[in-house]
């Protein structure tokens, strides 16, 4: 095969506070399906808008070469009027426009300031024929499918004569079949001398489309494989991908030996939800979980997984579309239909995403942690606001949450203090059983150390915790057990004893059984 | 006065820190609470300055006792709206119907009581009733059926007009039974010994005093009692003393002409009302959440739906009362009444420091703005400015404190 089309030497990223990005390099073959591979927050995506231009050169130290020049894009149109062109998981198409107009949006075939519509919907048409698309181009997007929209991304970086064509998890929104038809595409599409780099963790994938591999873990890259090669098996790329050291430290904890008899604190049975907008999908598929009093069980996954969407739909159905599934308190099934029912019956739900459903962030840590319980704090619906204020003093306190008084706005908070008021906000609740997503995410070292000694005390307190995360070493470090999920089902349950980074991501790649 | 307060600062030096440097870590003091609640002060110490400036401009007639009780009067109905406008905006939406619907009650009062004959006590009743009907329905639209409000309320701007026309039938009705003319233009009544002040007013005055200074010790105790850091001692005097000035001289002032307006006793009801609801109760608390972050309102188990509604429906109540205000001031119920009062309230929220995006903004502000816009409208009509000069004026005030507000918040933000 034909020399390297790109070359990335030694890309170093930093945010402020955080390094995205430590030392990557990477190189991509001229005509070759080039899969990069690493879990949530390796830095695939970083590295993706390095090199299409979102992060403008200058903004990061190391060296691109395409085609055998060095690049120096200042924005994303530089990247793709070289033939670069990236298509993001969140796909940027207008809904209301129609295929051809997506297509040349910014880019519209027009002589004088007016669109000329014959050559539009000709070229349109044409593009289409090479992604496979039958659909009129005056439809409107809106009224195609997910995965054909996927289609039409494509087609529009077709009409810009891509060279290089980069997608980002461009199956974790499709269901089977339209991944089929997108992974042949890829395929035709190097037939015809497109050079591709698609980020992936489905493994099966990978090795249907990619000709290598190249793994990426905390920012660096490790490793590059030839994926035709015979020695590069699936656990061969998950040591790769897994292969951090358990240097992160956790508090010392004895593991939950509780009566195993007792009926679970909480048991979720045969849950399944489907996609609030795309009907058709089941976003979780049967799934059932319980956890005990005391003990701290981890739910594993990549994204796509559907870890945070059975959460969220348990909690009061705030994700999604409930179609099947009960949830037992105690033994007792219970009714979590909306989030006050879910919270009366002493259930917590701590978000991932603390910014969008955690905190007002223009008010006040006092006010943010008494939201969900000022029944506490008030009597005959007036709040007690000295009572209030000393009950939240005491967690700034006893949390270690960095603000001069509680009366600041946790919007001018850190990453991880604005995480210590989410807790807080949800332990003042007074919960029985929190079901924590992702409680260490984009926070410092520090922080989290804090945050795990909270949640084994909590633990020890008699509350039983579920705990979603993407880092694999914090869920060894805490848990009594693991369960693991990929797309939307449940793929297996691991006990502490026998939990280890490689064992947690076989199940966690594992295969839908492709029966039907 | 001034020197009162200074000597009352200086005596009492704060405890355990000796006499040494208090005089200026209260200045420091004062200073960072300026600069930390620059919102709130801001727009207060704007208004002391517009007051100060048109009091030069129309050689003090601006403060002569008539005038300070014919603002109060002239602005009484724009500050109701204000009050339940704030609440709507803080909720993150907007009410366009309240100058209609103003109109509407007012024409409804005026039915009532001159065509029919209803005793006035009554008809009160009833027109607060079809404000909060008028409200509610508004309301249900917004929060059930989830059609915004902008659109829903433009549609009950135009629907309520075109009502208190059809029940006016394009004409002028009243005049209005003399129990309800008092809510628009009555005063407290005067009794016992002539003084040359108003009894009644300077006893009230004397008793709010009273329960403010009752309300601000035993909150500070309270504070102390929870182990809670208060504010300094100093700062604490300094704050009651400048409250009782305030309250003083609006008492004194409004005692020297015919005491105090039946409706600024309603109007300060409605504030210390509302400004407690706003902050203490778990109602008020749960609108602010809305307005501030609805998904992370919702996933904390707020009935945002509910709240929603309410709000609306306390609106069109406020209203109903804004339009019998109007109609006993102007004694007679009009198809034009009430024409842009949703945008002058909508403007005191603004000027007050609410926020486009909500979740911002407190009932006080809301009176502030309200007093601004007043003063500047009454100032300009003592100095003869045209009313085409008095709009572009008020527009501009208006482009300014949210200019500032935005300005200020880049700069501390950044």
């Amino acid at each position: 095969m034909a020399g390297p089309v790109l070359e990335m030497r030694s890309i170093v990223k930093t945010f402020p506070g955080v390094k995205a990005l430590s030392d990557v390099s990477l190189t991509v073959r001229q005509g070759e399906v080039h899969a990069i591979c690493g879990e949530n927050g390796a830095g695939k995506s970083t590295l993706m808008k390095v090199l299409s231009g979102v992060h403008p050169y200058g903004t990061y130290e190391g060296e691109i070469l395409f085609e055998g020049e060095v690049s120096q894009f200042k924005d994303i149109r530089a990247s793709e009027q070289q033939g670069i062109v990236i298509i993001h998981q969140e796909l940027a198409l207008v809904p209301y426009l129609s295929i051809a107009e997506n297509i040349f949006l910014g880019n519209e075939h027009a002589s004088g300031g007016f669109i000329d519509w014959r050559e539009t919907l000709k070229h349109a048409t044409e593009l289409l024929r090479r992604v496979g698309l039958t659909d009129h181009p005056e439809t409107r997007v809106a009224d195609i499918g997910v995965g054909k929209q996927q289609l039409v991304e494509i087609a529009k970086a077709l009409s810009k004569k891509v060279k290089l064509l980069i997608l980002d998890e461009p199956t974790a929104a499709l269901n089977d079949e339209d991944s089929g038809k997108l992974l042949d595409l890829i395929l035709e599409l190097k037939k015809q001398g497109i050079t591709s780099i698609i980020i992936s963790h489905k493994l099966n994938e990978i090795r249907r489309v990619a000709d290598s591999v190249t793994i990426i873990r905390d920012g660096k890259s490790i490793e590059t494989l030839d994926v035709k090669a015979p020695e590069t098996t699936e656990d061969r790329i998950i040591s790769g991908m897994v292969g951090r050291d358990l240097d992160h430290r956790f508090p010392e904890r004895t593991p939950y030996e509780g009566e195993k008899d007792a009926a679970p604190a909480l048991e979720i049975r045969n849950w399944t939800v489907y996609h609030p907008i795309d009907q058709q999908r089941k976003v979780v598929d049967d799934v059932s979980i319980d956890v005990r009093r005391g003990e701290i069980v981890g739910i594993a996954g990549l994204m796509g997984a559907g870890r945070t969407e059975l959460a969220m739909n348990v909690f009061g159905r705030a994700y999604g579309r409930y179609a099947a599934g009960t949830v037992l308190k105690d033994g007792r099934e219970i009714r979590t239909k909306t989030v006050s029912e879910a919270v009366d019956h002493g259930i917590a739900y701590v978000t991932e995403d603390r910014k969008h459903y955690g905190l007002n962030l223009i008010d006040t840590i006092n006010r943010n942690i008494s939201l969900t319980a000022l029944g506490k704090v008030a009597k005959r619906g007036i709040v007690d606001e000295h009572e209030e204020r000393q009950v939240s003093e005491g967690y700034r306190k006893s949390m270690n949450i960095k603000a001069p008084t509680v009366f600041e706005p946790v919007g001018k908070l850190s990453g991880g203090n604005q995480q210590k008021v989410v807790l807080s906000k949800w332990i003042f609740a007074g919960p029985e059983v929190l079901i924590l997503d992702e409680p260490t995410r984009g926070i410092d070292v520090g922080a989290k150390y804090e945050i795990y000694t909270v949640i084994d005390q909590l633990a020890a307190q008699g509350k039983a915790v579920v705990f979603i995360s993407s880092e694999l070493p914090e869920l060894l470090g805490m848990c009594d057990r693991i369960y693991t999920m990929a797309a939307g089902r449940l793929t297996g349950e691991v006990p502490r004893a026998e939990a280890t980074q490689e064992v947690l991501m076989r199940h966690m790649t594992k295969d839908k059984e492709v029966t039907r | 006065m001034s020197t009162d307060v200074t000597d009352k600062v200086s005596a009492v030096p704060p405890p355990g820190k000796g006499g040494s440097g208090g005089g200026t870590s209260l200045v420091q003091l004062v200073l960072g609470g300026l600069r930390r609640n620059l919102r709130q002060y801001g727009m207060l110490i704007a208004l002391g300055l517009i007051v100060v400036l048109f009091q030069v401009w129309t050689g003090g007639d601006l403060l002569l006792p008539r005038n300070v009780s014919n603002l109060v009067l002239q602005n009484s109905y724009i500050l109701i709206l204000a009050i339940g406008m704030m609440l709507v905006i803080i909720a993150g939406h907007i009410d366009l119907s309240v100058g209609s619907l103003t109109a509407f009650v007012g024409a409804f009062a005026a039915v009532l009581t001159v065509q029919h004959g209803v005793a006035w006590p009554v008809a009160l009743v009833l027109c607060l009733l079809m404000g909060a009907v008028a409200g509610a329905v508004q309301g249900v639209l917004i929060a059930y059926f989830g059609i915004p409000s902008f659109i829903v309320t433009l549609a009950g701007m135009l629907l309520f007009r075109g009502l208190t026309e059809i029940l006016l039938q394009g004409q002028t009705l009243g005049p209005f039974p003399n129990g309800l003319q008092k809510l628009g233009n009555g005063f407290l009544p005067a009794v016992g010994p002539n003084t040359n002040y108003h009894n009644i007013t300077l006893l009230l005055g004397l008793v709010l005093i009273a329960a403010v200074v009752w309300q601000e010790v035993r909150d500070r105790r309270r504070q102390q009692e929870f182990a809670l850091d208060v504010v300094p001692r100093n700062l604490f005097l300094l704050k009651l003393v400048a409250i009782v000035a305030a309250i003083l001289a609006l008492t004194m002032l409004l005692a020297s002409y015919n005491g105090a307006p039946i409706i600024l006793i309603v109007l300060g009801v409605l504030v210390v009302g509302y400004g407690y609801v706003m902050r203490n109760a778990v109602f008020g608390r749960h609108i602010y959440a809305i307005g501030g972050n609805l998904p992370a309102a919702k996933l904390s188990g707020v009935k945002d739906k509910k709240v929603t509604f309410y709000v609306f429906l306390n609106m069109g109540v406020l209203a109903a009362l804004a339009g019998l205000v109007v109609a006993a001031r102007l004694n007679a119920a009009s198809p034009k009444a009430g024409l842009n009062f949703e945008l002058e309230a909508i403007a005191s929220s603004f000027i007050g420091g609410a926020s486009m995006s909500g979740g911002v903004g407190t009932v006080l502000g809301a009176i502030i703005g309200g007093l601004v816009l007043g003063v500047l409208n009454n100032g300009m009509n003592l100095l003869s400015v045209g009313t085409d000069w008095q709009q572009v004026i008020k527009g501009l005030a208006l482009l300014a404190a949210v200019g500032f507000d935005v300005w200020n918040k880049r700069k501390s933000g950044s």
